[in-house]
C-alpha cells in the first residue's frame, strides 16, 4: 500500500506512488507485481488514491501551493471542493467499465487451509474480488473428498483443487463425471517429503521398504510425485510400502504417534511437522520435479458456460492475486494476513518460513531456497498430460487415454493467457513444453512410450 | 434422615473438587517443561525458526495453557470474524440449532411410527429386522452416503442426526405402547372409550416415563453426532471449531471445546431428566 493521500498537508505529490521524487522517475522503474496489480484495476482505494492524486496534480501543479491551499482549507475541505467539480465516482466507474454486466456476484469458493491456496484466500483481505465487483465467501474445507463433493453438489461456485482432480473428475475417476475446469494453477513447487526424526540417519530410499508413508488424497500431485520418486529408487509404492490416505492435520499427529514414517505433505503441515520438533524434511517437492503444479482452481465447465462475466471477473481477480504473490516483497505480508483462524490458521512463524523459502529443515541447517514455493498461474497442457500418464502408470485411469484431447479440454490456456494479458502479467507463447523429473525427461508428444518406459508400474 | 442426605451430598461435593484438584494437580506436574537452554550448536536463527521460546503445544498442554484458552474464548463468546472464525457461542448456537431440527424430524416420526409398532404386534416383527439392523450404523458412515444423495452439506448434516436418533425413541415408544398394563386397556374397553381418546389420554400418559427415557437418549447420541457430523461437513458448529483448531494442533483450544461440549451435553440430559420426572407416576 504505497499509494499517499494527495489531501494530506504533509505528503508530497511526487508521483503516483509517493517512493519517486517525480513522475517521469516513477514511470522508468520497472513496476512491482503489486503496482502492475493496482495499474490492471486491482485496489479499490488505491485506485482511487492515484486518480485522486492525478486530478490534484492537474489542478495544483506546483505541489507546495497544494500543501498551502489543503492547510489553510482543511482536509475534509479540500476533498469536499474538488470533488464538487470532478466526479471521482464517475471516473472511477470508467476506469472500470471493461466487463459485460455480472450474471451472479454472491459466489463461495472452498480451499483447503493449506499454502497452496494463497493466492486464492490473499483476493479476499486484498479486496482484489470486491474491486471485479464480486462477493465471495471464502469457505474452508476440511478434505479434498468434501471439497469434490461440494463442487459436484453445486454448493461451492468454484474451489481450489488439487492439479490432478479436475482431470480426474471430468473423466469420471474416483467419482461420477463432471466437467470441470481449471481456470488457473494454484502454485507450483511447495510441497515436501518429511520423514519421523527416528530415521534421520535412514535417507536412502532403497531402506525403506515397509515404510507407511501418508498422501493427502488419491487424485493428488503428492501421490503422483511419491510413487515416482520411490519407483525411481526402486521401490514398487503398490507392493513395497503403504499409502494412506490422511488429511493433513492428522499427518503430523500420526507423525508423532509413530503410526506413519513419513509423508509428502502440502506446506505448512511439512514445516509444522519440522515445528513441532516430530520430523524433518527430507526433500522439498521441487527436487524431484522443479515447476511442477501442486493445487489448481478448478470451476464446473456448466459454471464457466453460464456465467461467462463473473467468470471472466474472478479470472482477474484471482491472476491478480498470483501476480501479488509471486513478488517476494509481498511474502512476509502474506505470511501475516494468511495466519489467523479464519484462513490457515497456524503459527505465523511456520507460514513465513513456507513463503520465504528461508526455512529450519529439521536437521539443524537453516536452508535458503527462494523458490520453494511460487504461484505460477499458467496452466500449461504438458503439466496435465504429465498428470494423465502417471494416473495411467499407477492404474487409475484404464484403458486408452486420450492424453491431449482431455488436457486441452479441462486446462483453459487460451482464457488464462487474454485474462493474464489483461492484468499485466506476461504469459508464455507455447502450450507444452519438455521438462524433466528426477532428471529424466518428458516428452509431451508420446505420451504412452513414456507411460511404458518405466519398469515399475502397475501391470 | 433428611440430614444424613445433606451431609452426604455434601461430602459427595467435597469429594468430588478433591478428585478436581488431584487431577490438576498431577496434570500440571505431568506437564511442568524444564527450561530447555539451546543444544550446543544450534544458533539463534535456527532456534527461533524452530519456535523454541515461542508459546507452542508439545505434548498435552498445561492446564494453564487451557485456562489461557477458557478465558480467551469465554471473554468474547461472539465475535465474528468471518465465515470461518466465529465466537464459541455462535458455533454452539449453529450445532444447537442443527440438533434441534434432526432431532425433531426424528420425533416427527418416531412417535407415531412407534405408537403404530407398540400397538401393532404384526407391524413391529415385520420393522423389527429393518430397525435392529439400522441402529448401531455409526454416523461415519452415513455422511458420505447422505452427502452424495442429498447434494446439500447442512441438510446432510440434519439427516445424519436424524437417521442416528430416530432409533432409541423408536424402540422405546413402540416398547413403552406395547407394555401398557392391560387392566387399563380392558378398563377402556369397558368403558367403550374411542380409539383416538384411548391413545392420547390412556396409553400416551402410561408410555410417557418410557417414552421420554427413548427421548433422553436419543438427544445424547444426536449430541455424539453433530461433533462428528460438523468435523466432517465443517463450516460452521462446535464440530469445526474442533477441527479447525485440530488443523493448527492447538490442543488448549480443543481441550476447552470438549468441555463446552461435555457441560452443554450434560445440560440437555439434564432438560429431558426434569421433563423425565414431570411425566413419572406411580402406581
Amino acid at each position: 500500500m504505497s499509494l499517499f493521500d494527495p489531501f494530506s498537508p504533509t505528503t508530497r505529490l511526487r508521483c503516483a506512488c509517493g517512493a519517486h521524487s517525480s513522475q517521469a522517475e516513477h514511470d522508468a522503474q520497472p513496476l512491482s507485481a503489486l503496482e502492475q496489480g493496482v495499474q490492471a484495476g486491482s485496489f479499490d482505494a488505491m485506485n482511487r488514491r492515484a486518480l485522486e492524486s492525478a486530478v490534484m496534480r492537474a489542478v495544483f501543479p506546483d505541489d507546495a501551493e497544494r500543501r498551502r491551499f489543503i492547510r489553510a482549507v482543511g482536509q475534509r475541505t479540500a476533498q469536499a471542493a474538488v470533488a464538487s467539480i470532478v466526479p471521482f465516482g464517475a471516473l472511477e466507474a470508467m476506469a472500470q467499465d471493461r466487463k459485460g454486466s455480472l450474471e451472479k456476484t454472491d459466489l463461495k469458493i472452498g480451499f483447503v487451509p493449506i499454502t497452496c491456496a494463497s493466492p486464492l484466500i490473499m483476493a479476499d483481505p486484498l479486496g482484489f474480488y470486491k474491486k471485479q465487483g464480486l462477493n465471495v465467501t471464502m469457505m474452508k474445507t476440511a478434505g479434498w473428498a468434501l471439497v469434490r463433493d461440494k463442487v459436484m453438489n453445486r454448493e461451492y461456485d468454484a474451489s481450489h483443487m488439487l492439479a490432478p482432480m479436475p482431470l480426474a473428475i471430468s473423466m469420471g475417476a474416483g467419482s461420477a463425471a463432471m466437467p470441470i475446469n481449471v481456470a488457473t494453477i494454484q502454485n507450483v513447487n511447495g510441497q515436501a517429503i518429511v520423514l519421523a526424526n527416528k530415521h534421520k540417519a535412514n535417507r536412502d530410499p532403497k531402506n525403506w521398504k515397509g515404510f507407511k508413508f501418508a498422501i493427502p488424497f488419491d487424485y493428488s500431485i503428492h501421490n503422483l510425485l511419491l510413487r515416482y520418486y520411490l519407483a525411481e529408487h526402486g521401490l514398487n509404492p503398490d507392493t513395497d510400502v503403504q499409502l494412506r490416505v490422511t488429511a493433513p492435520p492428522e499427518m503430523v499427529a500420526n507423525l508423532r504417534a509413530g503410526n506413519i514414517d513419513g509423508f509428502l505433505g502440502p506446506d505448512p503441515v511439512n514445516q509444522r511437522a519440522v515445528y513441532d520438533e516430530v520430523g524433518f524434511i527430507h526433500v522439498l517437492s521441487r527436487e524431484i520435479w522443479d515447476g511442477h503444479p501442486c493445487c489448481s482452481f478448478g470451476v464446473p465447465a456448466q459454471f464457466v458456460k453460464e456465467n461467462p462475466n463473473t467468470f471472466a471477473a474472478l479470472y482477474r481477480a484471482i491472476l491478480t492475486a498470483a501476480a501479488m504473490a509471486r513478488d517476494p516483497k509481498n511474502r512476509p505480508m502474506m505470511a501475516e494476513v494468511l495466519a489467523p483462524a479464519n484462513y490457515l490458521n497456524q503459527p505465523k512463524a511456520v507460514i513465513e518460513q513456507v513463503l520465504t523459502g528461508k526455512f529450519a529443515d529439521g536437521l539443524g541447517n537453516v536452508r535458503t531456497v527462494p523458490e520453494r514455493v511460487d504461484y505460477d498461474p499458467y496452466p500449461w497442457y504438458s503439466m496435465a498430460v504429465w498428470i494423465l500418464t502417471q494416473l495411467k502408470r499407477w492404474g487409475y485411469l484404464k484403458g486408452d487415454v486420450r492424453y491431449k484431447d482431455i488436457a486441452e479440454q479441462v486446462y483453459l490456456l487460451t482464457d488464462a493467457r487474454k485474462h493474464m494479458a489483461e492484468v499485466g502479467m506476461a504469459a508464455p507463447k507455447e502450450t507444452y513444453r519438455k521438462f524433466k523429473v528426477m532428471g529424466k525427461e518428458f516428452d509431451y508428444a508420446k505420451p504412452d512410450e513414456y507411460v511404458n518406459s518405466f519398469a515399475i508400474r502397475k501391470a | 434422615m433428611r440430614s444424613a442426605a445433606t451431609t452426604q451430598r455434601l461430602r459427595a461435593s467435597l469429594l468430588s473438587l478433591a478428585i478436581l484438584c488431584a487431577v490438576l494437580a498431577l496434570w500440571h506436574v505431568l506437564t511442568i517443561k524444564p527450561e530447555q537452554a539451546l543444544p550446543p550448536g544450534m544458533t539463534a536463527e535456527y532456534a527461533a525458526m524452530m519456535g523454541k521460546g515461542a508459546e507452542k503445544t508439545d505434548g498435552l498442554p498445561s492446564p494453564a495453557q487451557v485456562g489461557r484458552a477458557f478465558i480467551t474464548h469465554l471473554s468474547d463468546p461472539f465475535y465474528d470474524r468471518g465465515p470461518n472464525d466465529k465466537g464459541i457461542g455462535i458455533q454452539l448456537a449453529y450445532s444447537l440449532v442443527r440438533v434441534a431440527l434432526g432431532f425433531g424430524l426424528a420425533v416427527l416420526v418416531a412417535l407415531p411410527l412407534g405408537f403404530a409398532i407398540g400397538m401393532s404386534p404384526l407391524l413391529s416383527q415385520a420393522l423389527g429386522p429393518f430397525i435392529q439392523v439400522l441402529k448401531p450404523v455409526s454416523p461415519l458412515a452415513w455422511m458420505p452416503l447422505a452427502l452424495y444423495t442429498i447434494k446439500d452439506s447442512s441438510i446432510s448434516g440434519i439427516f445424519v442426526i436424524f437417521i442416528c436418533s430416530i432409533w432409541p425413541m423408536l424402540i422405546n415408544t413402540a416398547h413403552g405402547v406395547a407394555s401398557v398394563r392391560r387392566e387399563w386397556l380392558n378398563v377402556a374397553r369397558t368403558l367403550e372409550v374411542g380409539p383416538w381418546r384411548k391413545a392420547v389420554e390412556v396409553i400416551l400418559p402410561a408410555a410417557a416415563p418410557t417414552i421420554l427415557t427413548g427421548m433422553r437418549i436419543s438427544m445424547g447420541i444426536a449430541w455424539l453426532v453433530i461433533v462428528a457430523a460438523e468435523m466432517l461437513v465443517g463450516g460452521t458448529g462446535i464440530g469445526y471449531f474442533v477441527w479447525n483448531e485440530w488443523n493448527n494442533l492447538a490442543l488448549p483450544n480443543v481441550i476447552f471445546a470438549i468441555a463446552v461440549i461435555g457441560v452443554v451435553g450434560m445440560a440437555l440430559d439434564w432438560l429431558f431428566g426434569r421433563l423425565q420426572l414431570m411425566a413419572t407416576y406411580r402406581e
